[in-house]
């Protein structure tokens, strides 16, 4: 298994090229840095490359040049399975909208990364999986909603569904592509602040991305993709 | 079992597509498991008419003709077989138990078949014995004991009266009106052509027929010696080209030309009809040659034998057990080749599987439509699964992205359709028994057809295994392009 640098910062990217296509450059990115137990504001247009970052991060997307280190880990240099497999392990990830599964419950859909990995499981410390659940939920203020089906919640508990998922198993980073376009003023930063406490009792580094400039203040660093972006053109709106 | 139980719910979340795609499959398992359970337990209980009997001998004729004659009371019987050879065989080291059986009569459009109570004792079919609902077999020379479908159908209880008739099948001739027969027996239901039989003595057989012929109810006599044996023209193919009208009377041809050379004839036979036979014997062979203009003759034994095929000492067949099996290749070739009398031999068993052949190119027929609708059934749940996936790749991409690897994708998308082809046959299945078990009794009562409830045979455990291997490989190819997608997604699916 990938070994994890305990002294490495949690994400370190060295001259990253990437693109969907061959001739594109969506992203050309000399250096970035993130610290452990940062809470990351990464921000930037529509287009800019926000996503593919951090699919590149993750180690969904693969095919592009330079080092992504994460927590140490030269994932370049991981085969596709060794990336699936640390991503299992060490990251949660929280989508814009659409988080969850359908027809799961709200407790499966919170269970499910330690479901589909043994070893994600087994960073439970000490927990069993409802255990920490459990607390995940008490934290995120769902535990009412554990049994219901993911159908029925508003968009609110249903990023804090997908939070308390990403969350599980301890994961040393989590990685949110705008959980919070989809909510009111009020709820976001109600969320932001039940995020960010999880964050901090499990000791994950957070990436937030976010086109909402209003919501920057709240985190320990900031980060405009376009700036580090050489490939950044101003092309769609 | 995670990926099961995500399967599962999956499946469920689109439950009536799901559904549908279930029934489709199971309809097109019904049918291709049906087809065969049916055709093999028809195929069973056809082969289980006759069981037990090692050979049936009838003079001399084709295998069909005899089994037919014999077992279904369909084709007219070859003339008969005199009583003395029957007595001979019956003695012979070799052989266990014979039935005689002579056939030629019928009631309302029923056979009448003479026999002995060793009928009773030997004959089984599917492994049964013929048992009696009501009463007995026939002991008295008036007794008569009636198939299943032959009480229902007339209405007949103990105790009846009923006149027999010569000839069989619809064209009946002259009643035997002087010898009534009483039923002294009803025969529980076999769903075999006994149904549609009654049984009466060897002995009651002779009665009627000597009374008819001392004093009896005008023969319509003549014209029928000539068409009314039925049997006659079939008579032994090569023997001697115009037999036709010699046969009935008295087994005259019985005796092969050529094999006439007979000592078998001067030894022969110790018991009591046995003189007469030689008589006819030699009687016959000179009949042979002159047997064209047979009307001269005709009133030398026309008033004798009147138009009788069955004659009075001779039947029509006989079945045989044999002492041990091993010997019936052997006695069935000594049988045929006997030169006292030409007679066919003929293995039921092997008679029968020769019948089956004749209808088993239907069931091709059958089974190759019953593969298409399974394939119609694979393909439809291929086309669901497959334009589902668009809407599913949302589902995939937060798989992936919580820890999914994209073989778990494949995984679980190839479980979906194996669950559903799983689902598909074992509704498949339940439909055949339920089905069976509904049409059995309707069935059995319009047509007389036993429709066995078995369990599964290996080919239909084949098709089912066959059909759920292909309903996983039909997973593989949305799986695939799950696959794909998920990858080519990242984690920003269009939706
Ligand atoms: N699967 C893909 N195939 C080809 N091009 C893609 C794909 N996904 C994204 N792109 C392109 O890459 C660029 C960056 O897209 P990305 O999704 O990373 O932007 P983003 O910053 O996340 O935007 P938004 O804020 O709207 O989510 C865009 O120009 C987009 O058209
Ligand atoms: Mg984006």
């Amino acid at each position: 298994m990938s070994t994890i640098h305990a002294d490495a910062p949690a994400i370190r990217l060295a001259d990253v090229r990437f693109g969907y296509r061959p001739g594109q450059q969506v992203l050309d990115i000399p250096a970035l840095e993130i610290a452990r137990g940062a809470r990351v504001f990464l921000y930037g247009p529509s287009g800019s490359g926000k996503t593919t970052l951090l699919g590149l991060i993750a180690g969904v997307l693969a095919g592009g040049t330079g080092r992504v280190e994460v927590l140490g880990t030269d994932l370049a240099r991981l085969g596709g399975s060794a990336r699936d497999a640390f991503r299992a392990q060490h990251l949660g990830y929280i989508f814009q909208m659409f988080n969850l599964i359908p027809y799961l419950s709200v407790r499966d859909n919170i269970l499910l990364p330690t479901r589909l990995d043994a070893q994600r499981a087994a960073r439970l410390r000490g927990q069993s999986p409802a255990q920490a659940a459990t607390e995940l939920a008490e934290g995120l203020d769902i535990l009412s909603l554990l049994d219901q089906p993911v159908t029925e919640l508003s968009v609110g508990q249903q990023q804090r569904v997908a939070a308390a998922r990403a969350l599980i198993g301890y994961p040393e980073l989590v990685v949110a592509d705008e959980p919070t376009s989809a909510l009111d003023a009020d709820r976001r930063e109600a969320f932001l602040r039940l995020l960010f406490a999880s964050c901090e009792r499990v000791g994950a580094t957070l990436v937030f991305v976010s086109h909402d400039q209003a919501l920057a203040p709240l985190f320990s660093q900031r980060v405009s993709l376009p700036d580090i972006n050489r490939a950044a053109r101003p092309a769609a709106a | 079992m995670v990926l099961l139980s995500l399967a599962l719910k999956s499946l469920r979340n689109r439950l009536l597509v799901s559904a549908l795609t279930v029934l489709s499959i199971a309809l097109s398992v019904t049918l291709l498991v049906g087809v065969e359970n049916v055709r093999a337990g028809v195929r069973d209980s056809f082969a289980g008419t006759i069981r037990g009997t090692d050979l049936i001998v009838g003079a001399r004729g084709g295998t069909m003709q005899v089994l037919m004659s014999t077992v279904f009371g369909m084709a007219t019987p070859a003339g008969g077989i005199t009583m003395g050879t029957y007595e001979q065989w019956k003695a012979h080291p070799a052989i266990k138990w014979t039935i005689p059986y002579s056939l030629g009569d019928s009631h309302r459009g029923f056979r009448v078949i003479g026999t002995t109570s060793e009928f009773f004792e030997h004959y089984r079919f599917r492994n049964e014995r013929v048992t009696f609902a009501e009463g007995g077999a026939p002991t008295g020379d008036t007794d008569v004991a009636i198939g299943h479908d032959v009480a229902q159908r007339l209405g007949y209880r103990m105790g009846q009266k009923i006149v027999v008739a010569h000839g069989t099948g619809g064209v009946t001739f002259s009643e035997h009106q002087a010898h009534p027969f009483t039923v002294v027996g009803i025969i529980a239901r076999t769903f075999t052509p006994i149904d549609r039989a009654l049984y009466v003595t060897l002995a009651g057989i002779e009665a009627m027929h000597e009374l008819e012929e001392s004093g009896g109810a005008a023969p319509a006599a003549p014209p029928a010696g000539a068409t009314a044996p039925g049997g006659a023209p079939l008579v032994m193919p090569g023997a001697s080209g115009p037999p036709a009208g010699a046969t009935a009377p008295g087994g005259a041809p019985l005796v092969m030309p050529g094999s006439s050379g007979p000592p078998a004839q001067a030894a022969p036979p110790p018991p009591p009809p046995a003189p007469k036979k030689p008589a006819h014997g030699e009687e016959g062979h000179e009949h042979v040659d002159g047997d064209e203009h047979d009307h001269d003759d005709e009133h030398a034994h026309g008033d004798d034998e009147a138009e009788h095929d069955h004659d009075d000492d001779k039947i029509t067949a006989f079945f045989v057990g044999t002492q041990t099996r091993l010997e019936t290749l052997r006695l069935q070739r000594e049988m045929n080749d006997d030169t006292r009398e030409p007679l066919t031999a003929i293995v039921p068993g092997v008679a029968l599987a020769e019948l089956w052949q004749g209808v088993g190119n239907a069931e091709v027929g059958l089974k190759v439509v019953a593969f298409f609708t399974v394939l119609i059934g694979l393909a439809g749940m291929l086309v669901s699964l497959y334009s589902s996936l668009e809407a599913r790749r949302r589902e995939m991409a937060i798989l992936r992205a919580v820890g999914a690897r994209p073989s778990t994708i494949v995984a679980l998308l190839v479980l979906e359709s194996g669950v559903l082809a799983v689902l598909g046959a074992a509704l498949g299945v339940a439909l055949v028994y339920a089905g069976l078990s509904l049409a059995q009794g309707p069935v059995e009562d319009r047509f007389g057809l036993l429709i066995p409830i078995r369990a599964l045979g290996s080919t239909e455990w084949m098709y089912l295994a066959l059909i759920v291997i292909a309903g996983f490989l039909v997973g593989l190819v949305p799986a695939w392009k799950a696959y794909r997608s998920s990858l080519v997604d990242g984690l920003s699916p269009r939706t």
